[in-house]
């Protein structure tokens, strides 16, 4: 009986020494958060209230932050699967470009396909799009020592000029329109893709309740188990925890570094380009330039506030996805700009990769763990 | 990939006298009637004029990246600063629309100058004393940098006029080279004064020798009696405030406005410059031209539509030549030793 107390006591312990510097990360952010509004003449108050009612208020503001945490939850697991392997990956809104356009491929072709095949082949052909975006980066440092910061954002541009170009009108100036654009709306000026045939498209789970949100949030769920396991259970997420720890020991001890290296960015890239699949296949139905679906910096945070964990993922996803569903109600009732929460969420990420500050600003006793190692230009 | 090398080679060592040449060329086809609608296009003055343009801020960039790569802290965060720069030119640009010409200029670029080395100072912080990822604080700042600006920025202000074209007498009458070099606004003027300043500086100078120091060895650095971190500290806010300029450029020089997310990559374009640049600021100088002549050539072939292809290809041009270059230069390009590294002296 005792026994059981200490330990029930120390895990409560242990809950809290992990939790901490996340949560008060988050309230210290939210504070700051809350000065900058003070300073602009607004109020915090009313507008983090509103903020509130936009995320969880009703079924409907509920409904809007599952849904944003979806692809939130894949971009978070991309970064914070690049950076076991020692790898950064600002490169998810690229990679997340490139699997919407191939999963809509495949989605507006093969009318008459049941579901079953058709709706996985699409999801398929987001990841393998994602991936192979994501491997260019990888290659290109194992190649050639390209710094995958750069390459990555560069590849985002491209990305998205390369996807406006498949869902282009065609121009003023005799230009033929891109292999995805629909011919009615290029017609009209319009570059954008025909939607996806039913069999393609992600069932709602519960309709008319929770209306915005797909079976895409349990594949995130399934997704998200699926790289804790890759990562603690299997040989190869040992090499890739080695290989990000400390690359010449795991040189040293016969593990190939750069196929790791790879094939890391390979599943970053695919698990971002399935985020761009899901969104797609489940609520947009189509491509257009412009739907970028939020596949930007966030996943950085996400996975940082998330310590790296899929666990720590997901929840931070849906704190984002809270935070992005209430933006505009918060906006809507008092006024404030929504783009405060994008500073709100730049402070999350100083203050959880910046944990001393929170420990000198809360009197908490400095603790010497292991950190994740230095990214660098290496 | 031996050919690649030889092509990479080429490319680098040859940024320079790539950028000799195509002012040689310029200045043939200018004078003769070699002018074809084609060559125009290439190496006509107009592509020179819009080379320097572009390469402006990313030659401000890279020095920003230089001054604090330099002393060893690593910064991705360019483009925020930039940003950020450009934002706070905008705003008190706005601000002082009544005041005279002159001083509102004035003022718009001091501020660009304060928000963008207030920014490199809090990349400073994180990285030094809070001892974050210095990766990880550079994209603090870039994000930091968006969402204030995109949260402050008002889409009804408007701001009225920009830096004139300086015409240098007597040298701005060279043909060609007098068009493109002599006959600009004054933060360009500055922009190529900073690329030879920092150059004596960082390698004829005290301060420079110092610098170098730092970055390369800390600890050799300190036992001299240099403070490395307040070198780092320094140098970090001086290359914030480039980086703000940069962004002043963007506003009160070239196109007199604000937009949210104006920066485009420019930060981290010239980031590739630095590294293409071999980490020196007339290497980086050349880069910039490259990369501006890219997006000159990008410019040039969508107005004169001579080619076809689909305008978003040549829309890339920019990006995937700076992926190429990066790409090319493995091995012959070298960091400061202690990059990135925290410092504590013992």
């Amino acid at each position: 009986m005792e026994e059981s107390t200490t330990t029930e006591e120390s895990l409560f312990k242990t809950a809290w020494q992990t939790l901490q510097i996340p949560l008060l990360a988050v309230l210290t952010a939210f504070l700051t958060g809350a000065v900058v509004m003070l300073l602009s003449g607004d109020n915090p108050l009313v507008a983090y209230w509103g903020l509130l009612q936009g995320a969880l208020g009703d079924l409907g503001a509920l409904s809007r932050t599952l849904r944003r945490a979806t692809p939130f939850i894949f971009t978070g697991l991309s970064v914070a699967f690049a950076f076991k392997a020692g790898l950064f990956n600002i490169g998810a809104s690229g990679q997340f470009m490139i699997g919407t356009i191939c999963s809509v491929a495949v989605g507006i072709n093969f009318e008459g396909l049941p579901g079953i095949i058709h709706l996985p082949l699409a999801l398929l052909a987001g990841i393998l799009g994602g991936a192979l975006w994501g491997a260019i980066a990888g290659w290109l440092k194992v190649w050639r020592g390209a710094h995958e910061v750069i390459t990555t954002i560069m590849l985002n541009y491209v990305a998205s000029l390369f996807a406006a170009w498949t869902v282009f009108a065609g121009g003023t100036g005799g230009q033929r329109p891109g292999p995805l654009s629909d011919p009615v709306a290029a017609a009209r000026a319009i570059s954008e893709t025909r939607h996806v045939y039913d069999s393609a498209r992600i069932p709602r789970i519960l309709p008319g309740i929770l209306d915005r949100v797909h079976w895409g949030i349990i594949i995130a769920l399934l997704v998200a188990l699926l790289i804790w396991w890759l990562l603690q259970k299997t040989t190869w997420g040992f090499e890739i925890r080695t290989a990000g720890k400390n690359p010449h020991a795991a040189d040293y001890a016969g593990m190939r570094v750069g196929r790791t290296i790879v094939l890391s960015m390979a599943v970053a890239g695919g698990l971002a380009g399935l985020a761009g699949a899901v969104e797609t296949l489940g609520l947009n139905y189509k491509f257009a330039p412009e739907f970028t679906g939020g596949a930007g910096f966030e996943g950085i945070t996400i996975a940082m506030l998330g310590q790296l964990h899929p666990l720590g993922v997901v929840i931070s996803s849906f704190l984002m996805g809270a935070l992005d569903a209430g933006a505009a109600k918060m906006q809507f009732d008092s006024g404030v700009s929504r783009e405060i929460i994008q500073v709100v969420q730049a402070l999350v990420l100083a203050f959880v990769a910046a944990p001393s500050i929170i420990r000198s600003l809360y009197r908490l006793p400095e603790k010497g763990k292991g950190r994740v190692r230095r990214l660098g230009w290496g | 990939m031996y050919t690649w090398q030889k092509v990479t080679k080429f490319l680098s060592r040859g940024s320079v006298i790539f950028t000799f040449l195509l002012f040689l060329l310029a200045v043939i086809v200018d004078q003769t009637d070699m002018g074809t609608v084609p060559l125009r296009v290439f190496v006509g003055v107009s592509a020179l004029n819009f080379t320097l343009r572009a390469a402006v801020p990313l030659m401000l960039g890279a020095m920003s990246g230089i001054l604090c790569e330099r002393s060893g802290i690593i910064n991705i965060g360019i483009e925020g600063m930039m940003l950020a720069g450009a934002f706070g030119a905008f705003a008190v640009k706005v601000q002082t629309n009544a005041m005279p010409l002159g001083l509102s200029l004035f003022l718009s670029t001091l501020t660009a100058l304060l928000l963008g080395g207030l920014m490199a100072y809090i990349h400073a912080l994180l990285s030094i004393r809070y001892k974050v990822d210095q990766i990880i604080g550079g994209t603090v700042i870039i994000m930091l940098a968006a969402g204030l600006s995109s949260y402050f920025f008002n889409p009804n202000w408007m701001s009225v006029g920009k830096f004139g074209t300086i015409e240098i007498p007597l040298l701005s009458s060279i043909p060609v080279l007098g068009r493109v070099l002599f006959s600009n606004g004054l933060i360009t003027y500055i922009a190529l004064l900073l690329v030879i300043f920092l150059h004596v500086m960082l390698f004829h100078s005290r301060w420079g020798l110092r610098t170098r120091a730092v970055g390369e060895h800390p600890r050799a650095a300190d036992t001299v009696g240099i403070n490395v971190n307040r070198v780092r500290y320094v140098n970090t806010v001086l290359g914030g405030m480039v980086a703000g300029l940069a962004g002043a450029f963007l506003v009160l020089e070239a196109v007199g406005q604000f937009k949210e997310g104006m920066t485009a990559g420019r930060g981290f374009i010239a980031l590739a410059a630095m590294i293409f640049g071999n980490w020196t600021p007339v290497g980086a100088f050349g880069a910039s031209i490259l990369f501006g002549y890219t997006q000159a050539l990008q410019n040039e072939l969508l107005l004169a539509g001579i080619v076809d292809i689909p305008r978003h290809f040549i829309s890339m041009l920019p990006y995937v030549v700076t992926i190429v270059v990066v790409a090319g230069i493995v091995g012959r390009t070298r960091p400061p030793a202690a990059i990135g590294k925290v410092y504590e002296s013992e």
